[in-house]
């Protein structure tokens, strides 16, 4: 059973500056002790967040003019690094449903796709004309057409990218695979009695 | 039509295709570990759903258990816990564990294919993104996230998209001194860390040929600090000879249909590739990271890059970025840098030869004052083996810590962490910020041998200098 289609993505943005943000600076290691994805959110950019003694940083995720931001804008190479859906978990559980980014690890945008969390790429020029519009204006609604390839915020549209399968996955809404994974049992069990080490 | 290994395991493995054109790709084996599975199985208990081929699946802890502390319960209540539920996971599922009283346990990436398990011509996964370790076999390794480790438990089968490959061949003799990590350091720092995404990395060349399994599997290990997800070496006469006699190798005529089959899998000769990439041997240097990423990285007797080097903005953003948080001066040696901790371990070399290579050298030398070094192996298996050999002493006398088998300082889930903004060189494969547990620790990636000569000088030294190798 399919889950709803996502073919567009609203909401507020807030710039998060940086290439190579890695899945350790989304969701430091030492919070991923956890049996449960419950709570993540709280955890989210933590030590860009915070100094030390845990007070709050200069940082536009602690701006109170972003605080209702859903959409994250930020560099080339986001999600780098480890496999840990709790960074996207965490993304999703802070209230952020999409991400516009120069390019993605690939792991991470995999992660984020099956959770129905729109991760789309936008020229360096085009981030910066939006990150511009959020900083001139925070209450600017960013709007992603993943159907269209496009990112409009107030008078403004630019062009964006997505993998052609994620992008069906999310038009369709069958972005979590489970449900047509199941189904191919019986093909599976004919693929894997043609192995030899498959065999119990 | 001639094919790669990656391709011939991908169709071989390839169930159907999906309505979004991704494949449904059959895991054949599927390793797990206390971090990434427990929201698994819950998921599978959500939906009412069991472990399709629990004979495929096994488990070990490393990420959160202590070095330090043999006994349960841990100090740490939340890492008790997470032992406890991946316990009962297995138990309820019939999975293998090879918990912390077998003597089996250690880093899953190292447990693996020292239990043999790790065969060529399989897919691989695991919820841990270095999974590409297990590519050193001839194995097409995947890292997936939790949701797909769910995806594996409950139908032996992930949805992906096929990759492109890319050759890299290495040639000639490495220099002495340099190292597989310094091999794969390097290549990183050629091809940068995104350079791989949407790849496969082949690793190929008579560098490859001639090095151990060991070897092999810390250049597979660092692939996806590339951004390729999967890197493998194909087969060989080497390969078969390490997995012979390990506990889940084949035995008798099993083994010999086995290599016979494995040796099909391997690239065939002059199969197309859709990238080749030339790398001399004799070109790579000791190689130390300086920066927050692992492609920040100078062979030992360069300097630290400056802004004003880099071509572009993005560039120059990144150096400064790396500067300030490294608290390094562009321009200035690399060599010398005055460290607080030293730290050889991890599935990047964590393993037996990392462990023996070390010794030869430290053997007579003291770790410096104010530095705190700790070595710790791999597995248990490892440090079994090390310690039969009396490595273990070699170390003490030298001043080193002797630890239990984990990820230890890898990675802050566990109580081996830095403090404030320590300078810590390390063997590992990330030096993200924080990554080893302090806000503001600073990491330098290196291979055992360079942590080894900065543990007993005090700071970044060239171990061909420190030990007197001979070139
Ligand atoms: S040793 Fe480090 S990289 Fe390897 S599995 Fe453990 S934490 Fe991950």
């Amino acid at each position: 059973m399919p889950a709803t289609p996502i073919k567009q993505v609203s909401g507020k943005g807030v710039f998060v500056p940086g290439d190579d943000i890695d899945t350790d600076r989304i969701i430091p290691a030492r919070f991923m002790k956890c049996i449960t994805f419950d709570g993540l959110g709280e955890y989210l950019f933590h030590d860009v967040r915070k100094t030390e003694s845990g007070e709050d940083k200069k940082h536009n995720l602690n701006d109170p003019r972003f605080a209702q931001a859903s959409i994250l804008v930020s560099g080339n190479n986001f999600g780098c690094g480890s496999s840990r859906e709790h960074a996207p978990q965490s993304i999703l559980r802070a209230g952020y449903n999409a991400v516009i980014a120069g390019s993605f690890a690939e792991i991470f945008f995999g992660n984020s796709i099956n959770l129905g969390v729109v991760c789309v790429i936008a020229s360096d020029a085009d981030r910066k004309l939006i990150s511009a519009a959020i900083e001139a204006n925070p209450e600017v609604e960013l709007t992603i057409d993943v159907e269209n390839h496009k990112i409009s915020f107030g008078d403004q549209s630019v062009p964006c990218e997505i993998k052609p399968g994620a992008r069906d996955s999310l038009l369709s809404g069958n972005y979590d695979p489970l449900a047509e994974l199941l189904e191919g049992a019986g093909d599976v069990a004919a693929t894997a009695g043609k192995l030899s080490y498959m065999q119990a | 039509m001639s094919k790669s290994l990656f391709e011939k395991v991908w169709d071989a493995h390839a169930v159907r295709q999906l309505a979004n054109g991704q494949t449904q790709l059959l895991i054949g084996t599927h390793l797990i570990h206390e971090v990434t599975s427990p929201q698994a199985f819950g998921m599978l208990r959500d939906k009412d759903l069991t472990v399709q081929y629990p004979h495929r699946t096994f488990a070990t802890v490393d990420h959160i258990v202590p070095t330090n502390e043999a006994v349960e319960p841990y100090s740490d209540p939340l890492a008790q816990g997470m032992i406890e539920e991946l316990r009962k996971n297995c138990a309820e599922n019939n999975v293998t564990f090879f918990d912390t009283n077998t003597g089996k346990q250690g880093v899953v990436h190292i447990v693996g294919p020292e239990q043999g398990i790790t065969q060529p011509g399989t897919t691989i996964a695991c919820g841990d993104s270095h999974t590409a370790t297990h590519g050193a076999f001839g194995a097409i390794a995947f890292g997936i996230g939790t949701s797909q480790v769910r995806d594996v438990l409950a139908t032996q089968t992930i949805a992906l998209n096929k990759l492109k490959v890319r050759r890299i061949n290495v040639t000639g003799n490495l220099l002495p001194g340099v190292y597989a990590k310094d091999v794969i350091l390097h290549i990183i720092r050629l091809l940068g860390t995104q350079g791989g995404t949407g790849f496969a990395y082949e690793y190929a060349g008579d560098t490859f040929d001639n090095f151990t399994m060991e070897e092999r599997m810390t250049v597979c290990n660092m692939s996806i600090e590339g951004g390729a997800r999967v890197g493998y070496v194909n087969p060989d006469e080497t390969t078969f000879e390490y997995l012979k006699g390990r506990p889940y190798s084949p035995t008798g005529e099993a083994w010999d249909a086995a290599v016979a089959e494995w040796k099909s899998f391997a690239s065939d000769e002059g199969c197309a590739f859709d990238d080749v990439v030339n790398i001399d041997a004799t070109e790579i240097q000791p190689t130390v990271t300086w920066g927050i990423t692992p492609g920040q990285g100078v062979g030992i007797e360069e300097n630290i890059p400056t802004i004003a080097d880099a071509p572009t903005q993005s560039e120059k953003d990144s150096i400064a970025e790396a500067l300030e948080y490294m608290q390094f001066e562009g321009g200035s040696p690399i060599k010398g840098k005055k460290i607080d901790v030293a730290f050889i371990g991890s599935c990047t070399n964590g393993r037996l030869s990392d462990f023996e290579e070390v010794a030869k050298y430290v053997k007579g030398h003291k770790v410096a004052e104010g530095v705190q070094a700790i070595i710790v192996p791999g597995s248990q298996v490892v440090a079994k083996i090390a310690e039969a050999k009396g490595l273990d002493k070699i170390f003490i006398e030298a001043g080193f810590e002797w630890r239990a088998a984990g990820c230890s300082m890898c990675l802050a889930m566990n109580p081996d962490k830095l403090v404030g903004d320590q300078l810590c060189a390390s063997s590992s494969n990330r030096n993200f910020k924080g990554r080893q547990g302090s806000p503001t620790g600073r990491t330098m990636l290196m291979s055992p041998i360079m942590v080894a000569a900065a543990a007993v000088t005090g700071e970044v030294s060239d171990a061909r200098q420190v030990f007197g190798f001979k070139s």
